[in-house]
């Protein structure tokens, strides 16, 4: 009977109930999209490696460091493979058809064991000095294939910059990044012996394996230590925390971004409490009815929680359901902005909290006041 | 109707005054009232309005509580009960039946009957076996799954009666039961609670301005101002 009250209480007034679980869907959804943007935002760092640090100039990330610092570096103790990346920001086409390039060194791939390249391919690219590598997720959305030229125009480094497709690698599983593209660094440096000389001989940032993830801080100030003093002081770090620097450029969007998500459900939060203060206040004589035939006030209480609860599971379910299609269009819009986009289970645990959490502040006001008004004051009390 | 001066009353009153706050003002509703009700009557609670009979009745039913003296029904001191053991009391031992109905509109005229015994242990099979019956015996077997929107003001009249009286209780308290009828529904309500007094021996106390709803009754009782009045019949 209390089962049949609460669903039957909850469409007695069907306009007012859709329209209440139109705004929770909205609100559920809205929080989950945001909720996957950040953890978009941050995918590139949760799948970093601990047994990778990334060594790069102190002042800025801007600057590069020499070359001749390789191998001071592979000397430090505890240091296994070292390999140097730059930044090429190449436009392709059109600016919004942006991916990330980077001018590497042969070992790069030695270092990151979760893209996956064939043997053929890789032997084939480093055997043509113009040939490039690209990810599967960045082949697939501009149907790169092996052997197309990739032409680019350099905004860091001038110039129009022709790449042939060596090879597609793929990432070990589908959480892995592969929206990017590398090619030789040695080609780039004697493009620039040619261009422009005094920016020969640089490298962005030197990636560090090192065999004993463990000893990761004593080999960053190692590093570092080598270099004081210098004319390019090191700044070295575990991969992840290099990320998060990344990330943190962009701290007050994500923050923003953050406090809209709980503005949403701030906001249906006072909806939902507004449709159950009404429900409530129109059934005080039913209620007072309740608790004359013997009925507690608690019971009146779980009435109206329970009719708050029914409303918000209809609304949080049918979010939970559209989230992984919204997520699926907000990706084809959005673009290369976001690699992985892809609606994590701790984002359905936080919409489902959200909606519980919806339901039961929204009924705690009218269920106490229910289950406290008198019964004759309640009685008397016109819906 | 048996002498009822021999038997213990059912409903003791003793010295019961009540007043309501309005406006940071004390209104005296009830002043020293005292009065025995023996089980098998049929009483008329008649006066004015604001006379105070509907608080009288609100108190013996153990909905609303006196500021002082005594009030003992079937023996037990209702005003010394907490809030739970009230609701548990009124369950076992007071059916209600209210000027406008006070159905619930989203259940049906047999799930109306049915809600007061949800707070017994009867299964499933014995509640429906006597809500059918009590639902036969107010005539609105063919109206039982009706909505209480689908029936005549009369015919929700005796859905109430039939759900005040579905769990046997000790006392039945009607609040002007046919303040909202028409003449003949009214009637028939009104008969039909007669019966229940004159064939099933039911405690039935009635609030009404009604002279002629009152004549149903066996004795009349007047308040006036808060106070009982020698105009008992």
């Amino acid at each position: 009977m209390l089962l049949k009250l609460i669903l039957r209480n909850a469409l007695r007034h069907q306009l007012r109930t859709t329209l209440t679980v139109v705004g929770l869907v909205v609100a559920v959804l809205a929080y989950g999209l945001l909720q996957t943007v950040i953890e978009a935002w941050y995918a590139g760092a949760q799948a970093a490696s601990n047994a990778r640090l990334i060594t790069r100039n102190a002042i800025s990330l801007v600057f590069p460091l020499p070359v001749s610092y390789e191998a001071r570096i592979r000397g430090v103790e505890g240091v296994a493979t070292v390999a140097r990346s730059s930044w090429f920001v190449g436009i392709y086409q059109d600016p919004r058809k942006f991916f990330a390039q980077f001018a590497v060194s042969d070992n790069y791939l030695d270092l990151y064991p979760e893209f996956v390249l064939r043997e053929a391919e890789r032997q084939a690219w480093q055997r043509d000095r113009k040939g490039c590598l690209v990810g599967r997720q960045l082949a697939d959305l501009y149907g790169f294939k092996v052997g197309d030229v990739l032409p680019l125009r350099g905004t860091i480094f001038p110039g129009t910059w022709e790449f042939v497709v060596r090879g597609i690698f793929d990432g070990s599983d589908s959480s892995k990044i592969t929206r990017h593209m590398l090619f030789h660094w040695d080609y780039l440096n004697e493009t620039l012996r040619k261009t422009a000389k005094p920016r020969m001989d640089q490298v962005g940032i030197y990636i560090v394996g090192i065999a004993h993830p463990e000893s990761a801080p004593a080999i960053a100030r190692a590093i570092d230590s080598t270099f004081r003093n210098s004319l390019a002081e090191t700044l070295t770090e575990t991969e992840q925390a290099f990320q998060l620097g990344f990330i943190a450029m962009s701290n007050e969007i994500i923050a923003a971004i953050r406090i809209v998500s709980y503005v949403v459900i701030l906001i249906i939060m006072a909806v939902m409490a507004n449709t159950m203060a009404m429900s409530a206040r129109e059934r005080t004589a039913e209620y007072a009815t309740l608790k004359t035939l013997g009925f507690t006030p608690r019971y009146v209480a779980v009435l109206i929680v329970g009719e708050s609860l029914a409303i918000c599971a209809v609304g949080g379910a049918l979010a939970l359901l559209a989230t992984p299609l919204a997520a699926e269009l907000f990706k084809h819009f959005a673009g290369t902005y976001f690699p992985v986009f892809k609606v994590s289970t701790l984002t359905f645990w936080l919409q489902a909290a959200c909606a519980v959490a919806v339901a039961v502040a929204a009924a705690v006001v009218p269920a106490l006041r229910a289950s406290r008004v008198r019964i004759v004051e309640g009685l008397r009390a016109i819906g | 109707m048996a002498s009822t001066e021999a038997m213990s009353p059912i409903v003791e009153i003793r010295n019961v005054t009540k007043a309501y706050r309005r406006g940071g003002q004390i209104v005296p509703v009830l002043t020293d009232i005292t009065l025995d009700i023996h089980a098998g009557e049929f009483t008329a609670l008649m006066g004015p309005s604001g006379s105070g009979k509907s608080t009288l009745l609100n108190l013996i039913a153990g909905i609303d509580r006196p500021d002082a003296g005594e009030l003992r029904v079937d023996g037990l001191d209702v005003t010394a009960l907490g809030e739970t053991e009230l609701a548990d009391w009124r369950a076992s031992h007071i059916g209600f039946i209210f000027q406008f109905y006070n159905l619930m509109p989203v259940l049906t005229a047999f799930e109306n009957v049915e809600l007061p015994l949800m707070l017994t242990p009867l299964s499933r099979a014995e509640r429906r076996e006597r809500v059918e019956l009590t639902l036969a015996m107010v005539g609105l077997t063919d109206r039982q799954e009706h909505y209480p929107s689908e029936l005549s003001g009369g015919q929700q009249q005796r859905v109430a009666i039939a759900r005040a009286i579905v769990s046997d209780p000790t006392l039945i308290m009607a609040d002007e039961p046919t303040g909202d009828l028409d003449r003949v529904s009214a009637g028939d309500v009104l008969g039909f609670m007669r019966r229940l007094n004159d064939e099933v021996g039911k405690t039935i106390i009635m609030v009404t301005h009604d002279a002629q709803a009152a004549k149903m009754a066996r004795r009349i009782l007047h308040l006036e101002k808060g106070v009982l009045t020698n105009g008992e019949r």
